[in-house]
Formats: C-alpha cells, sequence, structure tokens
C-alpha cells in the first residue's frame, strides 16, 4: 500500500474553508433533514437500559412530526435485541458498538464473537473499532486482517470501522489508516468512539474524505464515511455537509454513504428547523427528547 | 423521506450591501479636506461584476497632486514630525480600530468596486489591512530597535505611494502604515478601477483625527500617477504595479534624490516534487493561482511538477477545478468573482489564445458567465514549452501553466528561467530537498508546502524584473527612514 503524505497546513486550511460555506434557505432546510436521515442516533453509556433505548428508538422513527426518521440507532450490544424489537416496522437500522468498544484490546476470537452474537441479536450494522496498539506499533498488516476478519463475521451486516483518530497522532496517520480499513472491506469508515476528546475535526473529516475518494476512483468501489463525536450544533452538520459535497460529490449525501452519530444534535437540528419554518426560536423544553 | 441531493445546490448567500454608503460623487482629500479637482473632471468607479457606475470619482491633475503634495510637506513639517512617536502611535493604533470596526463596509466596498469575492475581501484583504496598522502602531516609538541607532531613524518625508487593483486597500495599508508609524506623511494614489476604499480610508483618517495633510488621496489614471512620481518635492515613491509603470518610474526618478521601492509582475513558479503530500499541493495550487481570479503579482502561474506524477496531477487538477464556484462575487461562496476590469479580461483572453494558438492544450470548467461584467473561468494549460508566451509573460488572470522536470537541478533552473523572482513555493515531504530548493530559488519569497501565506511582520518583496525594496517586518520599516 502507497504511503499518502499529508501536510496539515493546507489540510487544515481547506477543511476550513469547506465547512465555512454559507448554507441558507432552500439548502439549511433540506441540509437539516438530510443531517437527520443520516444520522446514527446513538446511547453508549454504562447506565444504558432497555427503557432509555426504547424511548431513543421512538424518537429516532419519528423525532417530531413531518421530520424523516434517522438512519439508525447505535447501542451497546447488550441492547440490540430492544432495539432490534423496538425498530421492527421502520426504516431505522440497528446498529452496535462490538469488538471491545472503545478500545478494541481484547483477543480477535472474543471481538469476533462478539460481533457474531450482535448480528445475530438483530444488529444490521456494526460499528468496531481498530487495535490502536497494533497500528501504532507498526504492524499494520495485522491490523488490516483483524478488520477483514471482523467484516466476514458481520456476514450481511455492515461494517463501520473506527478509526479512534485522537489516539493516532497525525493527520498521516490517520489516512493510513484509513487506507488499511479501505482495503479491508470496510463499508464505512468512522472518526471515533466519542470517548476522547478529539473526535472529529473538519480536517479529520476531509482526510477521510481524500481517502475515500481516491479508493473509489481506483477500486470503484464507494465507502461511506461516519463522523461521530462533538457534532452538536446545526452549524457544524451543515459545514460537514458541505464538506462532503465538495470532496465526495453530491452522491455521498445520502443515510447509505454518510453518517453523523451523536446523541445531542438532533435536539438543535429541530429548533432550526423550527425556526425556519417559523422564523422563532422555540425553548428547548417544545423539543421532544428521549 | 430521505430530501434529494439537489436539493442541497448551495441557495444564494448574499452579503448585504447595507453597510455602505455611497457618495454620488467623491473630491479629493487634500489636507483634510475634501476638496474638488482644479479642472472638475471626474471619471466613473463601476463594478466589474454588472458594469454599473458606483460614483464619480475626480481626475486629479498635475496642479491637484501639486496640492496634495504640498499638503502633506504642511503636515510633514507642522504637525508628524514633530509629534513624539509614542503620539504617533496613538494615531496608527487608532486608524486600525476604526478600520476594525468598519471591516464589514470595506469589504462589501472592496468586492463591489473591485469584483473580489467576498469571502476573500471579508477573511484577507481587510483584516490583513488592519493588522498592518496594527503592528506598525507598536513599532512608532520602538525604532531604534529596528535600526542600528537612534540617531539613525529619522523620517524621509513626504512619501507618494501608488497602488494597484488588485488588493487596494491591503497595499495601500502596506505603504501607509510603515510610512506614517516611522514619521512620513503620504500621497496616495490608487488604481484607476478601484478608487473607492481608499477615498473610504480618507473618511477613516478624518475619523481617526489624524491632523490635516498627513495622509491625502489622490484618484485618477496613470497622468495622475506621473505627476506625483515626477514632482519635486516628493522625497521617495512606493510603486506596485506593472514591470512597465515600473521601469518608467525609475527612469523619471533617475538623477533625483528621491528614494524608490518597486513591488512589480511575476511569473512565479511552484515546484512539485514526486514526494509532495499531494492533495494538499493541489490546495496549493488552488490558492496559488486562483485566489482573487489570479490578479495576484505573486501567483503561481508556472506549476512544475515532477514528471513522474504529472498524469496524477493534472488529473486531480481537473477534478478540482470542477469543483471551484464561480459566480456573483458578493456570494459567501463563491471561489473566483469577476475581473477587474474589460481591458484585464480582454488581456487575459488573448494571452490565453496565444497558447493555444502555440500548441499547448487548455483545460477549462463550462461555464456560462452573466451577459453582463468581466468574467474568465478557471483555466490550466497542458504541453506547454518554456518558450510560450504563457510561460514568460504575466496573465494576472485565473490561468495557469503546467510543466515538467526530472530533477531537482532542473526544477531549480527551469524556475530560475524568467526575467521575474517575486514568489515561488516548494512541495515536498523532504524537509532537506525543501530547504536545498527553497535556498536556490531565486525569488523574494519561497513558501514550502503552502502559498501566499502573508503576516506583517514578514517582508515581503521581489528579486530581478519584479522590483526591490521589501514590504514588512524590519526590513520593510528600514524603507521609510532616512538610514
Amino acid at each position: 500500500m502507497r504511503r499518502v503524505r499529508v501536510d496539515a497546513v493546507m489540510l487544515e486550511a481547506r477543511a476550513a474553508t469547506l465547512v465555512k460555506r454559507s448554507i441558507k434557505a432552500s439548502a439549511k432546510r433540506a441540509g437539516i433533514d438530510l443531517a437527520i436521515a443520516c444520522m446514527d442516533l446513538t446511547t453508549l453509556e454504562g447506565k444504558d437500559t432497555p427503557a432509555k433505548v426504547r424511548g431513543l428508538c421512538a424518537r429516532g422513527i419519528a423525532p417530531a412530526p413531518g421530520v424523516p426518521s434517522v438512519a439508525a440507532i447505535c447501542v451497546y450490544p447488550n441492547l440490540v435485541a430492544t432495539a432490534a424489537a423496538a425498530l421492527a416496522h421502520s426504516s431505522v437500522k440497528v446498529a452496535s458498538v462490538a469488538t471491545a468498544f472503545p478500545s478494541g484490546l481484547s483477543p480477535l476470537e472474543t471481538k469476533l464473537r462478539e460481533t457474531v452474537d450482535a448480528v445475530a441479536a438483530g444488529a444490521d450494522e456494526i460499528d468496531m473499532v481498530i487495535d490502536r496498539g497494533l497500528f501504532l506499533a507498526g504492524r499494520y498488516g495485522q491490523v488490516q486482517d483483524e478488520i477483514a476478519a471482523v467484516r466476514d463475521a458481520c456476514g450481511r451486516a455492515t461494517l463501520k470501522v473506527i478509526l479512534e483518530v485522537g489516539e493516532l497522532g497525525s493527520y498521516e496517520a490517520i489516512r493510513r489508516a484509513c487506507d488499511i480499513a479501505l482495503a479491508a472491506g470496510a463499508d464505512f469508515v468512522k472518526t471515533a468512539t466519542g470517548k476522547l476528546p478529539i473526535s472529529s475535526t473538519p480536517a479529520i473529516a476531509l482526510v477521510m474524505c481524500e481517502a475515500i475518494r481516491d479508493y473509489a476512483r481506483q477500486t470503484g468501489r464507494d465507502v461511506g464515511l461516519k463522523l461521530a463525536g462533538g457534532i452538536r450544533s446545526t452549524k457544524a452538520a451543515l459545514g460537514y455537509l458541505a464538506l462532503v459535497n465538495e470532496t465526495l460529490g453530491p452522491a455521498w449525501l445520502s443515510p447509505d454513504r454518510f453518517r453523523i452519530g451523536a446523541s445531542s444534535l438532533l435536539d438543535d437540528l429541530l429548533m432550526q428547523r423550527d425556526k425556519d419554518a417559523t422564523g422563532n426560536y422555540s425553548a428547548a423544553t417544545y423539543v421532544a427528547s428521549a | 423521506m430521505t430530501p434529494t441531493v439537489a436539493d442541497f445546490g448551495y441557495a444564494p448567500a448574499l452579503e448585504s450591501t447595507a453597510s455602505v454608503s455611497l457618495r454620488e460623487r467623491y473630491g479629493l482629500f487634500i489636507g483634510g479636506e475634501w476638496v474638488a479637482p482644479a479642472d472638475g473632471r471626474t471619471f466613473a468607479s463601476t463594478n466589474p461584476a454588472t458594469e454599473e457606475t458606483l460614483a464619480l470619482v475626480s481626475s486629479a491633475s498635475a496642479a491637484d497632486v501639486d496640492r496634495a503634495v504640498r499638503a502633506a510637506r504642511r503636515g510633514y513639517e507642522k504637525y508628524w514630525r514633530k509629534l513624539r512617536p509614542a503620539e504617533r502611535a496613538k494615531y496608527v493604533y487608532r486608524i486600525a480600530r476604526v478600520m476594525s470596526e468598519r471591516a464589514r463596509e470595506f469589504a462589501v466596498l472592496e468586492t463591489l468596486d473591485g469584483g473580489k469575492p467576498i469571502r476573500e475581501s471579508r477573511d484577507f484583504d481587510i483584516p490583513q489591512a488592519t493588522a498592518h496598522f496594527f503592528y506598525h502602531a507598536g513599532w512608532a516609538d520602538k525604532l531604534a530597535w529596528a535600526v542600528t541607532g537612534p540617531e539613525r531613524t529619522r523620517p524621509l518625508g513626504v512619501v507618494g505611494a501608488i497602488v494597484p487593483f488588485n488588493f487596494p486597500l491591503l497595499i495601500a495599508a502596506w505603504k501607509i502604515a510603515p510610512a506614517l508609524a516611522c514619521g512620513n506623511t503620504v500621497v496616495l494614489k490608487p488604481a484607476e478601477t478601484t478608487p473607492l476604499t481608499a477615498l473610504a480610508f480618507a473618511d477613516v483618517c478624518a475619523e481617526a483625527d489624524l491632523p490635516p495633510g498627513i495622509v491625502n488621496v489622490v484618484t485618477g489614471d496613470g497622468s495622475t500617477g506621473a505627476a506625483l512620481v515626477e514632482h519635486p518635492d516628493i522625497d521617495k515613491i512606493t510603486f506596485t504595479g506593472s514591470t512597465e509603470v515600473g521601469k518608467s518610474i525609475l527612469r523619471a526618478t533617475a538623477g533625483t534624490p528621491k528614494r524608490v521601492a518597486l513591488e512589480l509582475g511575476g511569473k512565479s513558479a511552484f515546484v512539485v516534487y514526486d514526494d509532495a503530500p499531494l492533495d494538499q499541493a493541489i490546495e496549493g495550487i488552488v490558492a496559488a493561482i486562483y485566489f482573487n481570479a489570479g490578479h495576484v503579482c505573486c501567483a503561481g502561474s508556472r506549476l512544475l511538477v515532477q514528471e513522474s506524477i504529472v498524469e496524477e496531477v493534472v488529473e486531480r487538477l481537473r477534478a478540482r477545478l470542477a469543483t471551484i464556484r464561480h459566480g456573483d462575487p458578493l456570494d459567501k461562496n463563491t471561489d473566483i468573482g469577476a475581473i477587474n476590469s474589460r481591458a484585464q479580461r480582454d488581456r487575459i483572453a488573448d494571452l490565453v489564445q496565444s497558447g493555444v494558438d502555440e500548441g499547448a492544450t487548455l483545460v477549462q470548467v463550462p461555464w456560462t458567465p452573466p451577459e453582463r461584467g468581466y468574467w474568465y473561468p478557471a483555466s490550466f494549460f497542458t504541453n506547454v514549452q518554456p518558450t510560450y508566451r504563457i510561460a514568460r509573460e504575466e496573465i494576472f488572470g485565473p490561468v495557469l501553466s503546467i510543466m515538467t522536470f526530472r530533477t531537482p537541478g532542473e526544477a531549480i533552473e527551469r524556475a530560475n528561467n524568467i526575467p521575474y523572482g517575486l514568489a515561488a513555493g516548494v512541495w515536498t515531504s523532504s524537509g532537506a530537498l525543501a530547504l536545498y530548493t527553497a535556498q536556490r530559488l531565486a525569488a523574494g519569497v519561497v513558501w514550502c508546502n503552502t502559498f501566499n501565506q502573508f503576516d506583517p511582520s514578514s517582508p515581503f518583496g521581489g528579486m530581478k524584473e519584479s522590483g526591490f525594496g521589501r514590504e514588512g517586518g524590519i526590513a520593510g520599516l528600514r524603507a521609510y527612514l532616512d538610514t
């Protein structure tokens, strides 16, 4: 695999320009609904319960009157069956983290078993983490083999590969990890677990878009991008849509190829949607949460 | 329920023009007052995106220039040279503050008058112009640290500043800020097609309570500039513009005690080695040649690519070109706005035609420009030979010429094989190769893995036919002191 060189200065400059695009009027309305439709509404806490997940599922199916459903509900493996039951008659997918999320530091057999079990319990999508220890030790082949093994274990389920960019140390390393995940058969590459302070930034999203674009050009296979962690405002979400739009093209502006993993973003999207429709900001209490 | 992709096509996002209030007619700003030109002649300043007249501007004759230089001399003798440096600093600082407060107005005005995208005037021109005043305010009472001794910090006197149309307010600031900080007074002559921000700047000087005559603004065409150059009571001419005019200024000032600084044309090389970070290099190329529609003296207009990667670079650049957004300069999402004037547009078209005629391959995004206004789409040429006009002459438009090299030695030789020497770019992942190349490029500025980075503390200027003298930093201060 050719090592791709990345330089921070112009990468960050370009990313900053893209997320500062001015998204107004019809584009803003379309962008808000698109961001909702591309959302993996997520709860990944130790205190998650079936009741909490059922509430989240109901909200994901119908966030508010006239609002599109989200793309998926993302939970821990133990809650997959609950989510699958709650989402059974909807278009919303069940996504489960797996492979010893968030560290990924378990034996491969354990990770594969967790993946198989989550799919068997009803997960349509698996969000795996790469083994950053292996990556940083320079054992790139092994990282790729593990991802490929998890890909096999997923069967028909969609595989999202979390790079956990905040632990990789440089844009060039992120690009390299991304290239490995793409070659190993990822259906989506995903920035982060959301458990670290550094998760998704415009420059990180851009360097991953560039990897996806180059891979599609070389192989003809279109891989999706999932941004997770720290995206809380409509403005940020619209900025990322513009970045994807201008780097990967409008074909990527769909839940098949783009996701935003978030828990609180939906509140702001609904409030902005309301503001756009009525001209007024509503209080947060007018947005039903879960 | 998934929204369709077509809906996300960016809706128009126009910057409001409400912050700008233009007068119907502008006089000359001389001795702290607005005065009518002696012979009453005016000309129209137009919006190059619509061809509409924005305002009538006075045409300063030699008599008006004389009046302005006298006012500047009076201001120098009566106020400015007597003022304690710390007091001078306060005035320069005050100008910076007023400009900051009026930043949006200046950005919109620059875009209306010159055609550049509001994104650039808002994020680059005006903040940079303001930064020059802030920076130089700090120097005014510390000049002894910039030169070798306190006895050598005498100002020159009256400075004639002649600026071009591409960065009207910014280049005026490059000259006025250090001139004032060093204790000189100024007569500013903005470009014929872009006088409005200079006139608004005169208002800023008044608002900052600058004593009369310290900054004077005379508008007009080349003859106004010539009258300024030839005026016997000018101590220094600082000019940014074409090499042709620069040469005539040197001829006109030869044998006089006038000091001269010239920042002239360029045909800057942008060298990409095969180990470069390619996606960023592509962004660098775009920044180098399509920034301000290529109306940039240091534009990286000659791309030299290592032969082994030229096809990949061309393919990536072709794909990137398709995402450049042409259109209304006032739209916040526009990347390339209008060409500054009809004459400039025609010159670009002529040079592009010469490239086609000589045998180069033109790549252009299909784009239908608006019926009115002056436009030219982002373009590049492949199959360019170093002898072609498009490889030798400054186009001053969004047109790039791509050539190849095989070795670092050849890259350096080709980059330097031009009468100009303003800027250059080097792209490689090897620090050693970057330094090796940078040391051998004959250019006033060499950027490594970036392009068009500016800061008031960093000197800018050229070699060979790109001029002499530096603007910015300590080197720039010396140019306004009698050292």
